[in-house]
């Protein structure tokens, strides 16, 4: 287990052993193979790289070759118990329509961000001039797949505003996690939303 | 990598059942009896008999998917799929490939003999379905003492039958792989077999399908493989494979074949009569054409409840089969949710991709098979 990513560490402490979880954006698989080892969760991906599905069947999951830009149209409200979507909501073409398609098909959805406001991507930019490369935002500017960059009080802001409910959040930094300033020291924020807030009533 | 052993040398084999009164009962409400099927087998079965994975063919295919006969020095047409180490291991895996009733590679169709007449079938053939090829094979599967197959696959109409099997049969495959193939026909696919069937019936020849024993209507048919080839290769490929290059003629211009195209596909349209019968050509396509295993009801309705796993298999290039209508399955299994795999392949071999692009497939055919049997072994 001490091998497990902290990130991933976090995720896996929030999901309930058994239950369903579709991994938006799962890449190689990594995280929903030691979900299903872990928590013996009945596990869907979807992927849009051809190489990232390649993995993901080697890792024996089950996952479709698609984008997610198009909606998830062919599932039924609530259909599972997790929807993650972890470093993948920054990279979709439309979050907006995404998360509220997440929300829809799944009871919980688990979001993990990069932030682009931690310290080293702040120091970055503030000192050197440079567009941040960090490990959490590992790309050059002309060769990433992340559309957009947001930080975690933009990501909660926006759901304040979207009357999102944010039921949990996690921060992870360099040393593990993060519980002071984590807009300041977090590089990654992973977020527990369920629905938007009006819908409850 | 032991990709290039084969499984060597193999034969045909045949199962003849449903003998008089008790015929197979057809789609169409027909009986046909007795019937023939001819099959194939590599590796072997296990003594649990719970290792047996049922390959099927598309339109011209046959029961020799892999392995040699003494005398063709091709091995069979899914060679490079099946065998010892290759995608459908035959060290672990027992392979069977089932011809098709209406076919006419050793099976019972249009140009067998009609034990009430004497004389071949012909157009007294009854109309055939994707359905009833797949009911013919499961008295195959009950004859080999095989209860559960690991898998069923094929490509194109090899896709449909398998699609056919977990439909028919659930509770007998744990796992479905249907490759470049469709829940149902299109019209542009249904044009272009009714072109081919059109060609057939146009040749003199034909003569209401009543020509064994005399001429055969060769002409028909080449157009009809010609058109087929066509539509089985990509605007990509075709170029790849012949450009606008011209063939060393001598003859001065009589509209023979100048391109190389026009050779390729003149060629590949002459020699098929030597090894399929233009009415077999008709019963199959018609079969191919009337392929619509939702019965108007939602596909997703149908595959409620169903355990087996799929794996789908598109090619970007495939224009015959584009890779939607593998989408609408996949779409389909996630409304159903039933646990599925979906790829989309990069080729730029369109339709015939499923029979070269062995690297790719084999890596997802390897991969989903140990996950199924290891699924398998658990339940």
């Amino acid at each position: 287990m001490d091998l497990v990513k902290p990130d991933y560490q976090a995720i896996l402490q929030l999901i309930t052993p058994g239950s369903s979880v579709l991994d938006l954006g799962c890449g190689s698989g990594d995280l929903l193979a030691i979900l299903e080892r872990e928590k013996k969760v009945r596990g869907q991906g979807i992927e849009v790289d051809d190489k990232a599905v390649f993995d993901c069947v080697t890792k024996g999951l089950n996952v479709f070759h698609s984008d997610i830009d198009t909606g998830l149209s062919e599932y039924g409200d609530k259909s599972f118990e997790y929807v993650i979507m972890h470093m993948t909501l920054q990279q979709v073409k439309k979050p907006d329509f995404v998360l509220i398609e997440a929300m829809r098909v799944g009871k919980k959805v688990i979001i993990g961000i990069p932030n682009f406001a931690h310290i080293n991507a702040r120091f970055q930019i503030f000192f050197k001039g440079r567009t941040p490369v960090t490990p959490a935002l590992p790309y050059e500017w002309h060769d990433t797949p992340n559309l957009h960059f947001l930080s975690i009080l933009d990501f909660e802001e926006y759901c304040d505003r979207q009357k999102i409910r944010i039921e949990g959040a996690h921060f992870i930094g360099i040393r593990g996690r993060v519980k002071i300033l984590p807009n300041l020291f977090a590089q990654t924020g992973i977020f527990v939303i369920s629905g938007q807030k009006d819908e409850q009533h | 990598m032991d990709n290039n052993k084969t499984i060597g040398m193999v034969e045909t084999q045949y199962y003849t059942f449903a003998y008089p009164p008790n015929e197979l009962e057809l789609e169409s409400g027909g009986r046909l009896g007795p019937v023939t099927l001819a099959y194939e087998t590599y590796g072997a079965l296990n003594e649990s008999r719970s290792n047996a994975i049922l390959v099927l063919h598309a339109l011209t295919g046959d029961a020799h998917a892999a392995g040699f006969h003494e005398v063709d020095k091709d091995p069979g047409w899914w060679d490079n799929m099946i065998g010892p180490g290759k995608a459908f291991d035959t060290h672990k895996y027992f392979v069977i490939c089932s011809n098709v009733i209406g076919g006419c590679k050793g099976s019972t169709g249009p140009s067998s003999i009609d034990p009430k007449t004497g004389r071949p079938y012909g157009l007294t053939f009854p109309i055939i379905t994707i359905k009833d090829m797949v009911n013919a094979q499961r008295y195959l599967i009950d004859h080999l003492g095989i209860n559960k197959l690991i898998s069923v696959t094929g490509g194109s109409m090899g896709g449909m039958q398998a699609l056919q099997w977990v439909v028919s049969y659930p509770e007998r495959v744990s796992s479905v792989i249907p490759i470049a193939t469709t829940a149902n026909h299109s019209p542009q696919q249904i044009a272009f077999n009714e072109v081919g069937r059109q060609a057939i019936m146009a040749d003199p020849n034909w003569n209401d399908g009543d020509y064994y024993g005399k001429e055969l209507p060769a002409k028909g048919l080449s157009v009809a493989r010609m058109v087929g080839h066509i539509t089985y290769m990509s605007d990509v490929s075709m170029s790849e494979k012949f450009g606008r290059r011209f063939k060393d003629i001598k003859q001065p211009f009589k509209f023979s074949p100048e391109f190389e195209v026009e050779g390729y596909l003149q060629y590949r349209g002459d020699n098929f009569i030597k090894r399929f019968d233009p009415n077999s050509y008709l019963y199959i396509t018609k079969a191919i054409d009337y392929f619509d295993f939702t019965n108007g009801k939602g596909l997703h309705e149908l595959l409620k409840g169903i355990k087996s796993r799929f794996l789908i298999i598109a090619f970007k290039s495939d224009w015959l089969y584009p890779a939607y209508q593998s989408q609408e399955i996949a779409r389909a299994c996630k409304l159903a949710g039933v646990e599925t795999v979906y790829c989309e392949l990069n080729s730029t071999y369109g339709h015939d991709a499923f029979l070269v692009e062995v690297e790719e497939q084999s890596h997802l055919v390897k991969h989903f098979l140990e996950r199924t049997t290891r699924g398998f072994s658990q339940a």
